[in-house]
């Protein structure tokens, strides 16, 4: 039988997922990273994207987060999301329709505090597409 | 019949303090089933980053956070979270009694001590028992949020930062059950291992992603965040109780008390019949 880990995700509103776990992959702030039992300890920030589980028996799930940290232990492994949906949960249209909205936002900028905020909403936008093809590409596998 | 009419005023007047406790209570209860669906939903969250904290304070880090270092005490700042509104029973009284006492300790080593109060309640107590406030915050209402206590926490980890303060506190109450409600003063800054985790005795450390500083920052501030607003988000779901049961207590006090000058009515209403009656009897034997 494969190794497993403990792995709990947790956003702020609520306790999303907490079992064990074969492989994690995030996405990290350098880029995406997967995780196997067993991994050396390791802390890291997590920028807006899916959160990709296979669990014990090899049953596959996504998760979206919006961003938060990571902590790796070799016995346990825990996501601190800031808002975390599982992904079938995700809209499509509305996500896309938001990415249209902020890039319109960022296309006529007034200040910058409305710019920055308009681009975190866009990667938050893009992220929500990027898991709902990961799902996608998963389900036509 | 002129009988006992101050105690029929008193009986009525008494009458209507029980309705509005018992209204109260109703309130009370209501709002403390979705406080402490606010504070169980925030719980997981708040338990997995103090374990992430615990695992941080036990490693052995190339670059040690401010946050992590123990300093000689020379000032300590007590965050102390109380309610806005009283008719709570001793709920403020539990927290303050057990603030002071730490308090005194730090005071008799000859120790500053700095006070953020959170709730309209502490910013009065302070006032007159005499501390020296820094941060204040009240009117939280029944859905805190945290954006409403960054600013009176900033206060405080700033001037930790600046090395003003030494150590940092918090007092609130801890919410046992619906019957008990435990006043709780819990070290914050500089963080302190607590767990044993036999697994992580020996010398390891992080790998960071990207780098420590900027990671330990955000991850320790909002750590720290996620704390004092648990702890608000508790003292709120523990306020709803202690006034729920107060109310109850209440209640049944004017219940009481109703009952024994009900009684008292009647007691002296029969007599004055009885009295009556005699006068009439005697005065028709007269004649």
């Amino acid at each position: 039988m494969a190794m497993t880990v403990h792995c709990d995700i947790v956003s702020a509103e609520e306790e999303v997922f907490s079992g064990l776990i074969e492989f994690v992959s995030v996405t990290g702030s350098l880029g995406d990273l997967g995780v196997y039992p067993g991994h050396a300890p390791l802390l890291s920030e997590l920028k807006p994207g899916p959160v990709e589980l296979r669990k014990q028996g090899g049953e596959q799930d996504i998760f979206y987060i919006s961003g938060g940290f990571l902590e790796v232990q070799p016995h346990k492994i825990t996501v601190l999301a800031d808002s975390a949906l599982h992904a079938g949960d995700l809209d499509e249209a509305a996500a896309m329709e938001a990415q249209k909205h902020a890039e319109q936002a960022m296309a006529d900028q007034t200040s910058e505090f409305e710019y920055s905020k308009a681009a975190s909403q866009l990667a938050e936008a893009t992220a929500q597409l990027r898991t709902l093809q990961q799902i996608r590409k998963k389900l036509s596998r | 019949m002129a009988v006992g009419k101050e105690i029929k005023t008193q009986i009525a007047s008494i009458g209507s303090t029980r309705k509005i406790t018992s209204a109260m209570e109703m309130v009370a209860a209501s709002k403390m089933r979705k406080a402490q669906d606010r504070m169980q939903s925030s719980r997981p969250y708040a338990r997995s980053i103090r374990g992430v904290i615990q695992h941080l304070a036990k490693s052995n880090p190339e670059y040690k956070h401010l946050y992590l270092q123990e300093r000689e005490t020379k000032r300590v700042g007590f965050i102390v979270v109380t309610t806005d509104r009283g008719l709570c029973g001793g709920l403020n009284v539990n927290a303050f009694k057990a603030a002071v006492s730490s308090m005194k300790e730090f005071h008799d080593q000859n120790v500053e001590i700095d006070v953020c109060a959170l709730g309209s309640k502490a910013v009065a107590f302070f006032k007159s028992y005499g501390g020296n406030v820094v941060a204040a915050k009240t009117q939280m209402g029944d859905q805190p949020e945290v954006g409403d206590l960054i600013g009176a926490v900033k206060v405080m980890l700033d001037s930790y930062e600046e090395g003003k303060l030494d150590k940092l506190f918090i007092v609130s109450n801890e919410f046992v059950n619906t019957m008990t409600q435990k006043p709780n003063v819990e070290q914050v800054l500089p963080l302190k291992a607590e767990d044993d985790d036999e697994r992580l005795n020996h010398h390891w450390d992080y790998i960071y992603e990207p780098d420590a500083k900027e990671l330990l920052n955000s991850l320790l501030v909002r750590y720290i965040e996620s704390l004092v607003y648990q702890a608000v988000v508790e003292n709120n779901a523990c306020e709803q109780a202690a006034r729920m049961l107060a109310m109850k207590n209440a209640t049944d006090n004017a219940g009481n008390l109703i009952d024994e000058l009900q009684m008292v009515y009647n007691k002296a209403r029969q007599a004055a019949i009885t009295q009556e009656i005699s006068e009439i009897v005697s005065g028709a034997a007269a004649v």
